[in-house]
């Protein structure tokens, strides 16, 4: 069958298996390469292989311990499952990417990052500890303790050190489902920046920014920053139940869109539109926990108004200093390119120190572009920019990115090929994406 | 203090399905099978997902001489009662060999139809109570591909009828599920038509509406009303010369 990642290119033909219990999936291993695939979120071919195998059924919760907040569970259910069973509970979890539909498993390997990195750090942060199967179908427990260095190279490795079975992962203490939410609308690009930096004591901060900008105006932004709400800060009738919140909506798009829907001008007019509505709200507000760090999970299938074709993502990071000139050259290209981002996020990122997890100290910016050859076009030019700035790329996000650029932006993945040979793991875990970057 | 349901057959994927379903709603969950610790990382989660308590009951539909023994040692009396037992054989085993069409009958009708008839008289003396049985369209009509197991579930589909009319002027509810395609572990492999085939949340979740509305007989798939009322009034001499 054919099967894609979240952007819906590439699609790969696949076999894709659903194994049962360990015994199952220990007899897929031995069979040969093969990659485990959690919710499909991965925008790219992360968690696409010749041999695809579905995580779904891994999908038990296992423990917790409400004294230190840890969870155990297995590695297919969904951040979203957490939230639903632990929240009215009093606990969130630590750090979430900007979707609720993404695996255990799946949050580990691609050691994702939130809203808070600059202030809390990634996923793997409050990870204590991995089940691991490995090429031989054996089960490793890692942790920073037990197996140091098989967990670290887990943490950000896409899934190429094993199948991660279960994990123990820590939630945080909230009082509600509630967040305080500050809106600041950045005029242009140097702006949000200063905004980012005066708010980097923030809890949670992100920045929506208009990439069909240019002038004066490029880089115009609406940042965002979030606190947990505390119960004395809800309203009278919220605090009887803090830990409800209206539902959510829930929209679905039917059909794909045809390939024209997202041209250049309904882009900018989108933008526009959006920045003036934000730019006229009151700047301090109280937002469900939903809207604020899912605002897409409300439209289910988002990816089909992109059309049949699909979508790129670009996620970089630029570190710091070098961060306002190539975020300027990066938002120039994209408008001299006309090419134009309909979703672009940036964020600060805190510092990181890990084997091979994305973030770093600096800004990132994540772009989408529906698939195009003004995109591909646009695309290396987008790479060599933040190669030269010394940047680097979120490979859950990748789907066209050549093996060389990544070998010039970050060396860390030569010592990690290096070690999946030397282990006999090349042999055994694969996906797409390891190839086409010769991982 | 909260309801609570009592599932048989804890093991299927409907069952499976049924409890989360019953779970989310606040129910306490008794999860029943043969192998009991087999259900216990199901009970396990359940209790972790919906705050609420799952417990796990050894039971065997085919020693229906424990069926009291099993009922007493249960938490309590339960609000609601679910059979998913069932064992679809092999037809052409069913066939040529008696034991294995026994074995068959007896786990879609005889074992069934004795503890849900048991829990009817309990429920009865309290005065309220649910009884869902997952029976199945092959109960509506015989065909030469699954008749030992399609007899026995028209048997399991007749008992529910009675029960059903049994009580109908008192507080029991009766709820006759014929679930139609299901993709489970039972059907896995299998080349079933998408637009008959349900997942097992769309059973669980049209038991539960089934519930709340106080309906009598179901079939997950609307379309599947329409597909056995053709099936059920074709006369007979076409009837018998079909195969499918």
């Amino acid at each position: 069958m054919q099967l894609s990642g979240w952007g819906r290119f590439p699609r790969v033909d696949t076999r894709l298996s659903s194994p049962r219990d360990e015994r199952a999936l220990a007899a897929l291993i031995a069979e040969g390469p093969l990659i485990a695939r959690g919710m499909g979120r991965a925008y790219g071919d992360s968690a696409l292989a010749a041999h695809t195998v579905d995580m779904g059924r891994f999908n038990k919760m296992i423990g917790f311990d409400a004294a230190s907040g840890q969870l155990v569970a297995e590695a297919g259910v969904t951040l979203g499952e957490v939230i639903a069973a632990f929240l009215p509970r009093g606990w969130f979890l630590s750090v979430t990417p900007g979707t609720q539909f993404v695996s255990l498993g799946g949050a580990i390997a691609a050691d994702v990052h939130g809203k808070n990195h600059h202030s809390e750090g990634s996923f793997g942060t409050f990870v204590d500890w991995i089940d691991l199967m490995g090429g031989d179908g054996q089960v490793q427990r890692c942790s920073r303790e037990e197996n140091a260095d098989l967990f670290h190279w887990t943490l950000g490795g896409m899934g190429l050190t094993g199948v991660i079975l279960r994990a123990a992962i820590r939630l945080k203490p909230v009082e509600s489902a509630y967040i305080r939410q500050r809106t600041i609308a950045a005029p242009d690009l140097d702006a949000a920046l200063e905004a980012f930096e005066a708010t980097y004591s923030a809890t949670y901060s992100m920045a929506w920014i208009d990439c069909a900008a240019t002038g004066a105006k490029l880089g115009h932004s609406i940042v965002m920053t979030g606190e947990h709400a505390t119960r004395a800060e809800l309203t009278p009738a919220r605090r009887f139940h803090p830990y409800r919140t209206p539902a959510h909506g829930n929209l679905r798009v039917p059909f794909d869109f045809p390939g024209f829907a997202l041209n250049p001008t309904s882009v900018r007019l989108f933008n526009e539109v959006y920045y003036r509505s934000n730019a006229r709200k009151p700047e301090l507000s109280t937002s469900a926990y939903g809207p604020f760090f899912y605002p897409l999970d409300s439209i289910r299938d988002w990816n089909r108004i992109y059309g049949r074709k699909g979508f790129m993502q670009f996620q970089c990071v630029v570190p710091l200093e070098a961060h306002a000139e190539g975020l300027r050259a990066i938002l120039q290209a994209i408008t001299r390119s006309g090419a134009g981002s309909f979703l672009a996020v940036l964020k600060r990122m805190g510092p990181q120190d890990s084997r091979l997890s994305f973030p770093m100290a600096g800004y990132t910016l994540a772009l989408d572009f529906p698939m195009h050859q003004r995109s591909l076009d646009l695309l290396p030019e987008l790479d060599r920019i933040t190669l030269d700035h010394g940047g680097r790329f979120y490979l859950a996000k990748d789907s066209r990115m050549s093996a060389q650029t990544l070998r010039e932006t970050d060396p860390r993945w030569a010592e990690f090929t290096t070690m999946r040979r030397d282990s006999g793991l090349a042999g055994r875990f694969a996906s797409a994406q390891s190839e086409r970057l010769g991982l | 203090m909260s309801a609570s349901v009592l599932i048989l057959g804890a093991r299927s994927d409907i069952a499976r399905a049924c409890a989360h379903r019953y779970a989310r709603e606040g129910y306490h969950v008794r999860l029943a099978a043969r192998d009991p610790d087999s259900l216990e990382a199901e009970a396990t989660d359940i209790a972790l997902r919906y705050n609420v308590q799952a417990t796990v009951h050894g039971f065997d539909a085919l020693e229906s001489e424990s069926f009291a023994g099993f009922v007493d040692a249960l938490p309590e009396l339960p609000d609601v009662v679910l059979s998913a037992v069932g064992y679809m054989g092999e037809q052409e085993e069913s066939q040529s060999d008696p034991q294995a069409a026994a074995e068959v009958i007896r786990s879609n009708f005889e074992g069934p139809a004795l503890i849900l008839g048991l829990l009817a008289e309990r429920f009865e003396s309290r005065g309220h109570g649910v009884i869902i049985g997952i029976s199945s369209v092959a109960g509506d009509r015989g065909r030469a591909s699954n008749y030992v197991y399609g007899a026995a579930k028209a048997g399991f589909t007749a008992f529910l009828s009675g029960l059903r009319n049994r009580f109908s002027r008192s507080d029991l509810q009766v709820i006759t599920v014929k679930p139609g395609f299901v993709a489970t572990r039972m059907t896995e492999g299998m080349d079933l038509n998408p637009r008959l085939t349900a997942q097992p949340e769309a059973v669980a979740q049209a038991i539960w509406r089934a519930q709340a509305r106080r309906r009598n007989v179901i079939y997950v798939k609307p379309v599947w009303g329409l597909v056995m009322a053709i099936i059920c009034h074709l006369p007979e001499f076409a009837f018998k010369r079909t195969r499918f």
